[in-house]
């Protein structure tokens, strides 16, 4: 018998050399539904893609880790609740507010256990239409300069998929004035907030910019005819199905000098 | 593992049941007839048992045994060419067939019933409606990859509708969400027909490698038998018996408790967990629990295996440590498992468990006596043969009959009927008639529908909902996937049911045709009333009949399915509504056709012919008309009208394609239009001129096997060429108009794009909020 092949993980990408030695770790939870798709994306963007399971007590030698989407132990409790306890989260946490600052991202799920780590501030509720929401959205990057926006400029509009229960992003407005003042609201929902998000706030990042969380999924917008189409409408319109690449070469030309 | 305590129960055991042959049982209340207790008396040779009753209650259901339908849906096996057997790996009979797509891969697919459940709880009944069929498509040794839920309710406004589709969709965004499968497309009907008994069917699709299939049987003596995943609860305990075999009646007391309620938590873990059982080769047979539980589990893979088990019930984890023996038999407590283990593999299996924190319990083994024993604390409570359950149970030849109403019916046509007074024909009647059309009901955009769903978890969904099929890659090297289209239409099979039900094959067909996929292998859900009512029995014979004659002119097998019957209100059956699923193949997605045009300048065709077929169509329901005869079938020129389409996205001859069906070209043509909101200039003067048709029919007819595509300026003579060389019907009707921002028909006021926008989508949440 031969082993079951993960769809999404026979790809191989003819990456630039000195990025294909670059290791992402994709952290799996009981309930992690998106990371096959994250572990694609950074295939595609030419690093390597690690397993990480959430169980596991040590980190491994990687240069990035990504928590990815999903529903981690159902969201029974409040999402991200339980996950923030495994044992890999202490060393990821540990490893973020290190002198190294390992890059870590975390996706809608992920974000989500990255406030209850509190390696981001705020939390998500129900969105305030109370509904799961799949949509085409469109993100304003507000700041270029963590580790996993270089690739993009400040103001750039990008289109990546949202598909989300509890996406209402919340915090005191002292610590939305702080997130402003320092330049740590990374993406900003452009033209509808899809979950009643104060500020417009899509994704943050702390004080270093290594640790970025945001909710909509950019591993769902790096291969062509897979993301989203809705820069298929329109007589002028242009595919826009990769904007999400960006995300995993950022982080990849962060870990390889900032000089790709 | 421990078990539970176990409380102390007066144990009807087999030895007191042959001591105490005139005890009374409730075999009634658990949905029998009085031949069919009779019968379980005469295979067992005494009376049953408490637990033997209950299992035979359940497996002998209309719902596990097929028994009004069985002697009709052998055709469905038999009617079988050498051509539609070529890519069958697994036929019928199996929890889903399997099919062959080539370069070591195959899939499986199968389509199935949650009426009953989710008109009682609309929410968990959807929800654990797309987990059983998802746990169907696990027992096979597959990956699921992505589901589908074609859906029916009541009036859209009468009142109760709102509860049974928000509880509904929610039900399956909720559950089908977590489990990290995408939503590709469905179907969504409102009729009063379904008021008090709505139709929530689910389709899951799976992959695997050839050497991977896995089938349910228990072989080997010696071999371990466990029981993992969620514990046995008290939910859904005579829900198969109780819910699905027989209508609801205001008189007796609320059946609300015999609803499963799922956790889609669980069902993902368990998920993983059957895949990486399957990577270490750690289980000889594997079946899911669904209806009837462990008394479907265990007698199905002992009488599919050597034949015989033993297991200790006792050993059953419980959530509620008060059940019976009996209502543990029948549980259909959701999100578990039963595997056959060879000793050498128990600590293999127990670290998988292990790893993924799902709790398991050894209930006994296999044996080679051909018997089906189960004890509580040592005592024998169940000694029968597992045939005799799972397979021999009673099979009926219901008498049917044409209804005495049914020439009446075909006789009422639409054209010249009270309803058809003031038929559109001026520019402004008819474009307020397309903008009535696409706002309607069943015509409007689902998308506050599939807004609620993930269509994106797992990256390789390359179509969705609203095309014509969803499109899912298999192999990310090769590009290859696969295409699946589910569709139905009560009213035509209402008016004439071999037919309707050929008609819903055929729109299926076209459906993935359209989308550039090879059609491969059918499952279908066939939603009916009573089969005790003649009526309905002469409905359903009469679409199997058709549906099976249509399978072997299309040359495409029906590898699965399933049958819901005593869908009713009081004496009032529901239309019959045979849900037909078609799964295709593309060598390569990206070479699938969306269904709407973007180049500005594109040729637009139509293909086929158009007659007056207003009977049964959505306009003539519009007007509150049900009669006459529906469209008439042609499977020859469903055939080749598929061939073209798939040559068409092979060679890269089309941009977009979009089939005709309910609402006919003028839905059709507003659809492509509305998909990338880029309008176009339609003349229909020479097509009403060579069918012989005026401007309203050639807008509303339902005429079958057509398609519209847009060509690009380039290939049109080759385009041509094909469709002139197959003696296919084809005809220009107009070109894209990427700057307008309208559709523009001769004879029709102008329709601006912003404006059908605006009625397509503003009905479902006018209703629904």
């Amino acid at each position: 018998m031969t082993s079951i092949p993960l769809i999404g993980e026979a790809v191989a990408v003819a990456a630039e050399p000195r990025l294909a030695g670059a290791k992402v770790g994709v952290v799996t939870f009981p309930g992690t539904l998106d990371d096959r798709d994250a572990a694609r994306a950074v295939r595609l963007a030419g690093a390597t893609a690690v397993p990480l399971w959430h169980a596991d007590s040590e980190l491994g030698d990687v240069d990035a880790v990504i928590i990815p989407g999903g529903f981690s132990y159902g969201d029974y409790l409040r999402a991200g609740a339980i996950s923030r306890f495994a044992p890999l989260m202490t060393k990821i946490i540990d490893a973020a507010n290190s002198e190294a600052k390992l890059p870590v991202l975390g996706i809608c799920n992920g974000f989500q256990i990255l406030t209850e780590s509190h390696l981001l501030p705020g939390s998500m509720i129900k969105n305030d239409h109370l509904k799961f929401i799949c949509r085409d959205q469109t993100l304003r990057v507000e700041n270029a300069n963590t580790a996993w926006t270089v690739d993009y400029t400040n103001g750039q509009e990008i289109i990546v998929p949202l598909k989300n229960q509890d996406g209402q992003y919340i915090a005191d407005e002292k610590t939305l004035d702080a997130l402003e003042a320092e330049g740590r609201v990374v993406f900003r929902y452009v033209g509808f907030n899809p979950n009643g998000s104060r500020r417009d706030i899509a994704g943050i990042s702390n004080a270093a910019g290594n640790v970025v969380g945001l909710m909509p999924h950019p591993e769902h917008a790096v291969e062509a005819g897979f993301g989203p189409e809705a820069g298929l409408s329109g007589s002028a319109g242009e595919p826009r199905d990769t904007d999400g690449l960006g995300f995993f070469t950022s982080v990849l030309t962060k870990i390889v000098g900032g000089d790709k | 593992m421990t078990t539970e305590t176990t409380k102390k129960f007066n144990i009807d055991t087999v030895e007191h049941a042959a001591k105490t042959p005139d005890t009374e049982l409730p075999w009634s209340e658990l949905g029998l007839k009085k031949n069919e207790f009779d019968e379980i008396v005469k295979v067992l040779g005494r009376r049953p048992t408490g637990a033997e009753l209950a299992m035979y209650s359940v497996m002998w259901s209309e719902h596990c045994s097929y028994k009004s339908s069985k002697n009709h849906l052998r055709q469905f096996g038999e009617k079988v060419t050498e051509e539609m057997k070529k890519d069958m790996l697994v036929g019928i009979g199996e929890n889903a067939g399997v099919t062959n797509l080539g370069d070591g891969w195959a899939v499986t697919f199968k389509i199935e019933s949650h009426n009953s459940p989710s008109f009682v709880e609309p929410y968990q009944g959807a929800a654990t409606g797309i987990g059983g069929i998802v746990r169907d498509i696990i027992s096979m040794g597959a990956r699921p990859v992505a589901v589908m839920d074609p859906l029916r309710f009541g009036a859209i406004d009468h009142p109760d509708t709102a509860r049974v589709m928000h509880g509904a969709v929610a039900g399956i965004g909720g559950y089908g969400n977590c489990l990290g499968l995408p939503n590709i497309g469905g179907e969504m009907v409102f009729d009063s027909v379904y008021q008090g008994n709505p139709l929530v069917n689910a389709l899951a699709v799976g992959v695997m490698r050839h050497e991977d299939i896995r089938l349910a049987n228990a072989s080997g003596k010696g071999n371990k038998v466990v029981l993992f995943g969620a514990r046995t609860g008290g939910d859904g305990i005579g829900g198969a018996s109780v819910l699905a075999s027989e209508s609801f009646d205001d008189t007796k007391p609320s059946k609300r408790p015999a609803v499963q309620v799922g956790d889609p938590f669980a069902e993902k873990v368990l998920i993983e967990c059957c895949l990486e059982l399957f990577k270490g080769s750690l289980v000889e047979g594997i079946q899911d629990l669904g209806a009837a539980g462990i008394s479907c589990a265990t007698s199905e893979l002992a009488s599919n295996g050597d034949g015989g088990m033993e297991v200790e019930l006792t050993s059953v984890l419980l959530r509620d440590p008060t059940l019976t023996p009996g209502e543990i038999l029948m549980s259909e407590s959701q999100e578990r498992m039963m595997a056959v283990v060879t000793p050498e593999n128990i600590e293999a299996f127990e670290a998988v468990m292990d790893k993924w924190a799902v709790e398991y319990s050894w209930l006994g083994e296999v044996t080679d006596t051909g018997r089906l024993i189960i004890t509580w604390e040592g005592e024998v409570i169940v000694d029968v043969d597992p045939r005799t359950v799972a397979h021999d149970g009673p099979v009926y030849d219901r008498p049917f009959a044409r209804p005495e109403w049914q020439d009446s019916v075909q006789a009422n046509t639409f054209t010249g009927s009270v309803e058809d007074a003031g038929r559109p024909s001026a520019p402004s009647e008819l474009a307020a008639a397309v903008t009535e059309l696409i706002a309607s009901p069943n015509m409007c955009s689902k998308s506050w529908i599939t807004k609620q769903y993930d269509r994106y978890v797992g990256g390789n969904t390359a179509m969705a909902f609203p095309d014509d099929a969803g499109v899912v890659r298999v192999d990310e090297e090769t590009g290859l996937g696969v295409a699946l289209a589910t569709d139905a239409n009560g009213r035509y099979t209402y008016l004439e049911p071999y037919q309707g039900a050929q008609l819903a094959l055929a729109e299926a067909y076209r459906n993935v045709a359209t989308s550039g996929a090879v059609p491969m292998a059918v499952s279908d859900c066939l939603n009916f009333g009573s089969p005790e009512d003649p009526d309905v029995m002469w409905q359903l014979a009469e679409a199997i009949r058709g549906l099976s004659d249509a399978c072997m002119e299309l040359g495409i097998p029906v590898t699965g399915g399933n049958v819901s019957l005593y869908n009713q209100t009081g004496t009032t059956p529901i239309h019959p509504s045979p849900v037909v699923a078609v799964l295709g193949k593309l060598d390569d997605v990206a070479r699938r056709t969306p269904s709407g045009w973007r180049e500005d300048g594109q040729a637009i065709y139509l293909l086929g012919t158009t007659a007056a077929e207003l009977d049964g169509s959505e306009w003539s329901n519009l007007r509150g008309h049900l009669g006459g005869l529906p469209p008439k079938v042609d499977l020859a020129a469903e055939r080749e009208l598929g061939q073209i389409l798939i040559n068409a996205s092979r060679d890269g001859m089309v941009d977009a394609a979009h089939d005709l069906s309910e609402g006919g070209l003028a839905a059709a043509l507003v659809e492509s239009s509305l998909r990338y909101g880029v309008g176009a200039r339609i003349a229909l003067e020479e097509l009403m001129e060579r069918d012989g048709v005026d401007l309203f029919t050639a807008l509303f007819s339902e005429s079958q096997a057509r398609a519209i595509v847009s060509v690009p300026r380039s290939e049109e003579v080759r385009f041509k060429d094909m469709c002139t060389a197959r003696g296919f019907a084809h005809i220009r009707i107009g070109v894209v108009d990427a700057a307008g921002g309208k559709l523009e028909i001769n004879g029709v006021d102008e329709l601006s794009l912003d404006a059908l926008s605006e009625a397509h989508e503003g009905t479902l949440p006018k209703y629904f909020g």
